[in-house]
């Protein structure tokens, strides 16, 4: 009889982002103390209060230990042996327009399928590109401008808007948060800023391509996304990594600040490089993302599409200020081979009437193993706040892991909570009914996946949903048999 | 179209199917009758390639090719329609997508281009009004929270909309009203061409004056030991299993 696959099999993965560009770079020794923070602070021309913030972050961190109530398991990194900076040399200049970028990585971007050329497809998206430690081009910069929109890489925000960052900067995750975020604040390297003013709906998605490039380097950006009463704002960033034999660190820090009536929508769609089916090589990526709602009526979302790393700790998290404002966590992750994730969210209730929404979906394949945490916390002064989580894990195969960790912290009588988990499987059954009507196995397990996903996937930004679906089709992609 | 020689096929280490052998023509609408266990259902498994049985001895010739060296979608390409006696449920997934999806399948093997999808709704509408499924059906998840008699008419719009060569139907009559069987009775009719085979498996006569089958086989004990024409269903009516010398479902004719 001819054999056909198990759903196990359909989904062993090409990572398709594994390529890496030969260009010349200024790379640091690896190694962290003071001076190597200072020559950072010093290369990005930094203003005084910036370094000093960097160095007091580098002096707690010393303190702090790595922790290791994840479920997760990794050796331990030797935070000596990163290397803390690497640039693509370039002019003595940032470049000015995209004529003055180093070619290789255009060709680079034109690989991973990024619009950095305005005439490009996805018109009507502004693109800031991360390449290891650097900003390297950021498109539609005049419209944005007209709108009064600030959107660049940090390291120029903190040139020209120095009054902006270090109001907000630490102001939503303190340099001391935890042992990667204190990290973060000492070494970050580039990410992007962005205001939006008052009462101005920003005209143009916004979006970030993050891609680690070089060896033995910890990518550390750090983004700060400021809306202020009455504007709105969606921001989506990629990212990608060349496939390598060792680890690599990422460990980003994530703000957002919403004031009054202010909308942030944050969308991500994470494809680090995972590690091969052996589990060999990936990336750490340890990231802490939480945004303030701090007045009244705003409202932050995360969307979120994590397929890639090899151990994944995340929880992007809505502090909840304002009265009436509104938190909401849309999440799809997907684990395959030995891929690890501890991801979930934090919706902490203070202002009144307060709501938030948490919709997690899991897929586990391989030998993977993934965990949903989360924590909702209504405060003594939350009246009226609610609630309402789903979490659903779907499995495929027997060999992976699915686990739901979730908490709640309620010092308020009236707070209003529901909670829905379901956990399920690809069965062969299902599998071989659409085989039966024609259909590929893996163009059913996909189709299976992406049907399991759709309340999350709508949420998405139009071509990113789709981009989205795409990249779980890719990653379930594979040998039958 | 269909020549099944000495089949044997077994699950789980259990020989179910003890040497069946069945020709089947273009045209032809042939029923298969027997008791609870007897094989039937595996059989029609076993035709559409379920990799849970596997088949230890005999052959299946499909249009000159040799079955077991396909895999299951691409026997369904070649024009293989399997109606499951217990259709299951993917949740999240629409019957939309999926039709659409299987229908581009087929499509794709027969040089056609893909269906555009106001074509494809136009063409499921009409299918899905002739089983008497409202619209609302293609918009919900496959098989998701459909009643019994629900399903069977979905898997008989499928048979519609795909358009087999070899339509096999399990128990697509079970657990039926009587106005559901007479409208599922009129899909399989419809189905009726000469260049396509319908292989129904049922336990009922009553389907049988709807469909009016070309041949009856009675199958027991994993062999097919009887056959005949159209009367063989009413002589079983009226005598039951117990006349062709059968007292259970594993029982050695
Ligand atoms: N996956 C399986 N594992 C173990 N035994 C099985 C499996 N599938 C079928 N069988 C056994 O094979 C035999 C034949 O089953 P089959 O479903 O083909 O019968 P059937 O003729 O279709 O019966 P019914 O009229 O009740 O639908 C039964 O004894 C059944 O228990
Ligand atoms: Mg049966």
């Amino acid at each position: 009889m001819a054999n056909s696959a198990k759903p196990e099999e359909l989904i062993k993965r090409e990572y398709e982002h594994g390529f890496v560009t030969e260009i010349e770079a200024d790379t640091f020794e690896p190694g962290l103390n003071e001076d190597v923070i200072r020559r950072l602070s010093k290369i990005k021309q930094e203003p005084e209060f910036m370094l000093e913030w960097r160095l007091n972050a580098y002096r707690q961190w010393l303190e702090m230990e790595e922790p290791e109530w994840a479920h997760v398991n990794y050796p331990k990194i030797d935070y000596n042996a990163v290397s803390y900076y690497s640039a693509p040399k370039k002019k003595e200049d940032m470049p000015q327009s995209l004529d003055d970028v180093d070619p290789e990585l255009l060709k680079t971007y034109e690989k991973l399928g990024i619009p950095l050329h305005e005439r490009e497809k996805l018109a009507g998206v502004a693109v800031d590109a991360v390449f290891d430690s650097v900003s390297v081009a950021t498109t539609f910069k005049d419209k944005l401008a007209d709108a009064g929109v600030i959107f660049c890489p940090i390291s120029e925000a903190v040139q020209t808007h120095p009054e902006l960052v270090e109001k907000y900067l630490g102001s939503v995750v303190p340099a001391g948060d935890n042992f990667y975020a204190c990290l973060n604040s000492a070494v970050f390297s580039d990410g992007s800023f962005v205001y939006i003013p008052k009462g101005v709906r920003c005209p143009l998605e916004l979006s970030t391509y993050f891609r680690i490039n070089a060896a033995n380097t910890g990518q550390f950006e750090r983004t700060l996304i400021i809306a202020d009463e009455g504007s709105y704002v969606s921001y989506l960033e990629g990212c990608t990594a060349p496939m390598r034999d060792e680890n690599q660190l990422h460990a980003a820090v994530v703000e957002l600040v919403a004031l009054g009536d202010a909308q942030i929508k944050y969308s991500t769609v994470q494809n680090w490089y995972p590690g091969d089916e052996n589990g060999k090589g990936g990336i750490y990526n340890f990231v802490t993302k939480r945004g303030a709602c701090l007045g009244d009526y705003s409202k932050i979302s995360w969307t979120q599409v994590e397929t890639g790393s090899a151990v994944t700790w995340k929880y992007p998290s809505c502090v909840l200020r304002g009265d009436h404002s509104v938190g909401e966590f849309y999440s799809v992750a997907l684990t395959n081979n030995y891929q690890q994730a501890d991801t979930g969210t934090k919706m902490i209730h203070i202002g009144k009437n307060t709501s938030s929404t948490i919709i997690a979906k899991g897929i586990s394949a391989g030998r993977s193993d993934q965990s949903y945490r989360g924590l909702v916390r209504f405060a003594p002064t939350a009246d009226n706040a609610r609630n309402f989580t789903q979490c659903d894990s779907l499995l495929i195969g027997d060999q992976c892991g699915a686990h739901t960790f979730p908490y709640i912290e309620s010092k308020h009588q009236n707070a209003t909570l529901e909670h829905e988990a379901t956990t399920s499987k690809v069965s062969d059954e299902q599998l071989f009914l659409c085989q039966q009507r024609g259909i590929d196995p893996e163009q059913a397990v996909s189709m299976i996946v992406n049907g399991f996903c759709k309340e999350v996937f709508k949420e998405l930004p139009m071509e990113f949903a789709v981009e989205a679906g795409k990249l779980l089709e890719v990653s379930l992609e594979g040998a039958v048999g | 179209m269909l020549s099944i020689k000495n089949l044997h096929a077994s699950v789980e280490g259990k020989q179910i199917l003890k040497g069946i052998d069945l020709e089947i023509k273009a045209g032809e609408v042939h029923a298969i009758m027997g008791p609870n266990g007897s094989g039937k259902s595996t059989l029609s498994q076993v035709l559409a390639g379920n990799e849970a049985f596997e088949i230890t001895e005999g052959s299946i010739d499909f249009e000159g090719q040799d079955l077991s060296e396909l895999e299951i979608e691409e026997r369904a390409r070649e024009g293989i329609f399997l109606a499951f006696q217990y259709p299951v449920e993917i949740p999240g997934v629409s019957n939309i997508q999926f039709l659409k999806t299987a229908v581009n399948a087929m499509r794709t093997q027969r040089g056609l281009d893909e269906i555009s999808a106001p074509e494809f709704m136009k063409l499921a509408r009409e299918k899905a009004e002739q089983v008497d499924l409202d619209a609302s059906f293609l918009k919900r998840g496959v098989n998701e929270g459909f009643s019994g008699g629900e399903k069977k008419r979905n898997e008989i719009m499928q048979a519609l909309l795909l358009e087999p060569k070899l339509a096999i139907l399990d128990e697509t009559d079970s657990g039926l009203d009587i106005d559901a069987l007479k409208i599922v009775s009129d899909g399989v009719n419809a189905l009726r061409a000469s260049d396509r085979a319908i292989v129904m498996v049922t336990h009922y006569q009553r389907l049988l004056d709807h469909i009016v089958p070309d041949f009856v086989h009675v199958l027991a004990g994993g062999r097919i030991i009887k056959s005949g024409g159209r009367e063989l269903a009413l002589e079983l009516e009226e005598h039951g299993y117990g006349w062709l010398g059968i007292k259970d479902a594993n029982a050695e004719a």
